[in-house]
């Protein structure tokens, strides 16, 4: 059997849900396994069903797949909710004395332990999940021990005794089901010395900030971007920093921009509702010149959407969303490793080019956890840029013959000199208004056109001194390109494994920026079929490669609110070969 | 600059657009004295303004300053002030922008408490977008949009600041020149969140809140000997809806600023050449 286990853990919001899953992956990843985390759960906080799943395997992970091997299940909605999954050699972990009446489908084995009853033998019926863990190592020959460093770094903070009753409650429900079961699913999970990480998108964007000098945070609670203003908050404050929940995302986003204009690096991150809102201020970023990093985690829109759910629908937005035109920068992390190294960037670029760059990451990518080494994060690498940041010696070189600081310079490259607050002789207005060099206002056709063409001209410097480039798997020499942006990159991977098996051979090609983009015309031109994948109804990334290349491309759009499996993008891709390129 | 600041350096080579005679050439004197008075100078300066006539106060003025958005000048403000709390932040606008479209913003600015300033230039009208009613508006006031009044009471935006909990709270006269500038030095020198709603009559759209009036009506609360740091009594006239004071009405003694609450001391625009020494620990919490 294969060492690729999948196992997941269900129940209601408020059952401990996420931390047991999270205790268990933990330990998993101590073991040198890889490991690779989904999510599901319900927009409720009490009541709704919610589950955890781990896939885990000693190689690389990064998909979800159609298939459960081990189900730790708290209610029968559980098993209900994951039937089309479960196959002859599942099986389910629940507790059969408690009222429930559960209902096992034949195919999988039943694992009835008393969970509740050792849990309270270990020295609290609230203990009853880790019960559960324990008899879930037993059936895959994982060494229980592996629990113990994750179940102190879960409890430690509440003492010693309630990581040693929990260390304990893992034993009781590994010894049970030993002496009571013979279940042998042919798991014995080989463990590794291979030293890993693991962290979800949300985790790394915050982290990428951290590490490229973010200092001010100001945000307002949404799913899935709260992560990243937790995360922050308790750890920005070591480098001087400060996050702020502000009242909402209009005021967020404009704390923000007060932050940059002072001269600290700031970022604000929401999810679709809080875009809308910011895109007046946008405007008023990109015109006045201010470097600011907005993180939208996007989710199932529009309105209010399914807010648990996966969705790339804000794409339009981020590339032609305010009023007017205005230059901005669009990035998407295509893995959650990447969501760190692209927010440093994003920090850097905003700086370089003085202009909002918009971070776009999903919900897949926000909540799902993934192993990592931690060189994958090697802080050595990271560089800053801070762009033409002027100081009490370079400012004179700026001034126009009577002193006055030229703040909106009409460069050759679109970037003007920045003087921060305090720079002597650097004092100088910005405003959202149509302005001269000197920032002063002005409705004068010429100068409205010089500062236009500057402002855009930034993108074109951009365009040409950065590499915009994307990344690619597969054959590289495949008649079929398919080409996709954020979080799909993982099971487009995956798929092509499938894809293999079956003796059709494809390119990938996963795009990490949208705006400006690398220029993907000639593999376009040269590929037999191209296919673009995303989580949304109308392919709007389609639509943007359409116009760049003048292609009818083939699309596979997925907006259930739920991410693309692995398995089911190959045969989505299989059965799009076949078809058609529709009518011009 | 030179160490001797004088209020016309806080003054821009842009000649303001305002009509003859509108007040907001007076608030903006005021502000520039008392920026003067309180020993800053244009280059540790920021000047927040919102959108409207009395938003267009930082254009005229010289200092590192934002005219942002309408209604959303105090979050800037405060943005500032956080990330550079060596920086004197004062922002400004209308009484459309701070107790309209901004007002969910006023009430959590005074929560918060920053050390900075807010000048409101009440002109109890919208001005620029030529006369309609604002939410200072008397409720039978008739302009274009609103032809019998709008009706409903108007904000008391002193009440309002009372209510949110500020630490500082004053009424000026744009016209009453000396005292203005006094005022608004004092919201500066103020450890916290210095609220000054000015009398700032439009010339133009407004005939009922005239200078006349402010002058035939305004009561000075120092005159009255009205004891600020006495919440009961700053209630009282803050309450008073059948007068117009100036003056500062309530003060509180034991006001502890965002900075101090937040330990929020350090300035925020200095960072290190590549991710900070300690960065891997970061990573390290991932195991
Ligand atoms: C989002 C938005 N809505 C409306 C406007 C139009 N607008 C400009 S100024 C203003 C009212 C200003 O009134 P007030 O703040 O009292 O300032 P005054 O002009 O009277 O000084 C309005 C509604 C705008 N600029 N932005
Ligand atoms: S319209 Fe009124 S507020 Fe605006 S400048 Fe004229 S007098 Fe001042």
């Amino acid at each position: 059997m294969t060492e690729d286990l999948n196992w997941a853990i269900g129940g209601e919001a408020g059952d401990g849900i996420d931390s047991t899953g999270k205790i268990f992956a933990q330990a998993l990843s101590r073991a040198g396994r890889h490991v690779f985390t989904s999510k599901d759960f319900a927009s409720r906080i009490r009541g709704g069903y919610t589950a955890y799943k781990i896939r885990t395997s000693v190689d690389q992970v990064q998909s979800v797949v159609d298939r459960l091997d081990i189900l730790v299940a708290l209610t029968q909605r559980t098993i209900d909710e994951n039937l089309d999954e479960l196959h002859d050699g599942s099986a389910i972990i629940y507790d059969g004395e408690r009222s429930w009446e559960a209902n096992i489908p034949e195919e999988a084995t039943a694992v009835d332990v008393p969970l509740k009853s050792l849990a309270e033998e270990a020295g609290g019926a609230i203990m009853r999940n880790t019960v559960a863990l324990g008899a879930a190592c037993e059936i895959t020959g994982f060494d229980v021990e592996y629990l113990d460093e994750s179940l102190e770094k879960r409890f430690g903070g509440k003492g010693s005794k309630i990581v040693e009753n929990n260390r304990e409650a893992a034993r009781l429900g590994q010894e049970y089901v030993q002496e009571n079961y013979d279940v042998d699913l042919g798991y014995d999970l080989e463990t590794t010395d291979n030293d890993y990480v693991l962290l979800n998108g949300d985790e790394a964007i915050g982290m990428g900030a951290l590490a490229a000098g973010c200092r001010f945070y100001a945000g307002y609670p949404i799913t899935p971007a709260t992560n990243v203003m937790e995360y922050l908050t308790g750890r920005i404050e070591r480098y001087g920093g400060h996050v702020v929940q502000a009242e909402d995302e209009l005021s967020a986003i404009n704390m923000a921009l007060g932050a940059a204009r002072a001269g600290a690096r700031s970022m604000t991150a929401t999810s679709g509702p809080g875009i809308d809102l910011m895109a007046e201020t946008f405007g008023l970023i990109a015109t006045s010149e201010t470097p600011l990093v907005i993180c939208d985690v996007m989710r199932s829109g529009p309105s209010t959407g399914m807010p648990t759910k996966q969705e790339q629908g804000d794409l339009n937005m981020t590339l032609y969303g305010g009023h007017g035109e205005v230059p901005r920068f669009v990035i998407t992390p295509t893995t959650i490793s990447e969501c760190f190294w692209k927010t440093v960037e994003a920090f850097n670029y905003a700086e370089k080019y003085q202009t909002p760059v918009y971070l776009v990451a999903d919900l897949a990518l926000a909540v799902t956890e993934q192993t990592f080494p931690p060189e994958a994060f090697d802080m050595d690498a990271v560089e800053i840029d801070r762009g033409k940041l002027v100081d009490d010696d370079t400012v004179d070189e700026w001034l126009d013959e009577q002193g006055r600081f030229r703040a909106h310079a009409n460069t050759d490259d679109g970037i003007s000199p920045r003087a921060i607050p305090g720079t002597i002789d650097g004092a100088h207005m910005s405003t959202g208004l149509e302005h001269d060099e000197l920032g002063r206002r002005t409705e004068e056709t010429d100068v409205r056109v010089e500062q236009v063409d500057k402002r855009n001209r930034k993108v074109e410097t951009a365009q040409a001194e950065e590499d915009w480039d994307y990344r690619e798997f597969g054959s590289p020499d495949a008649e079929n390109l398919v080409i996709s942006w954020g979080s799909n990159e993982g099971a487009l991977v995956e798929a092509l494994d499938y894809l293999e098996e079956e003796g059709v051979d494809v390119r990938v090609v996963s795009v990490p920026y949208i705006f400006p983009r690398p220029d993907l015309t000639d593999d376009v031109e040269a590929a037999e079929d191209v296919i673009v994948v995303e989580c949304n109804a109308t392919g709007q990334f389609a639509d943007v490669l359409e116009r760049d290349t003048l292609t009818r491309l083939k699309r596979i759009n997925k907006y259930t609110g739920v991410r693309f499996k692995a398995d089911e993008l190959a045969e989505a891709i299989q059965t799009k070969l076949t078809e058609e390129v529709p009518a011009q | 600059m030179s160490s001797e600041v004088r209020f016309t350096d806080f003054k821009s080579d842009k000649q303001p657009t305002w009509c003859p005679g509108c007040g907001d050439f007076g608030t903006m004197n005021g502000m520039m004295k008392a920026l003067a008075n309180t020993g800053n100078d244009p280059d540790n300066t920021f000047v927040v303004a919102g959108i409207g006539c009395s938003g267009k106060i930082g254009t005229y003025m010289h200092s590192y300053a934002l005219h942002g958005v309408h209604g959303r000048a105090l979050p800037v403000g405060q943005g500032v002030k956080m990330a550079r709390p060596d920086i004197e932040v004062m922002v400004a606008g209308g009484d459309g922008d701070g107790y309209s479209i901004g007002a969910g913003h006023f009430v959590h600015a005074v929560r918060r408490n920053v050390d900075m300033s807010y000048v409101v230039m009440d002109n109890r009208i919208y001005g620029l977008t030529k006369g309609q009613a604002s939410p200072t508006s008397r409720s039978d006031f008739e302009t274009s949009t609103t032809p019998e009044g709008p009706k409903q009471p108007p904000v008391n935006p002193l009440a309002l600041a009372l209510a949110s909990g500020a630490t500082f709270i004053a009424q000026s006269f744009a016209s009453d020149a000396m005292r203005h500038a006094e005022i608004v030095q004092e919201a500066i020198e103020h450890d916290g969140f210095g609220f000054v709603n000015v009398f700032s009559p439009c010339v133009t759209f407004n005939d009922v809140d005239t200078y006349d009036y402010f002058r035939d009506t305004l009561v000075d609360l120092e005159e009255e000997g009205h004891d600020r740091h006495d919440y009961e009594a700053a209630k009282e006239v803050i309450l008073d809806a059948g007068k117009e004071y100036q003056g500062v009405m309530y003060q509180n003694e034991n006001s502890v600023p965002y900075h101090e609450q937040h330990g929020v001391t350090e300035d925020m625009s200095e960072i290190p050449d590549g991710a900070p020494e300690d960065a891997m620990d970061l990573v390290r919490e991932f195991y």
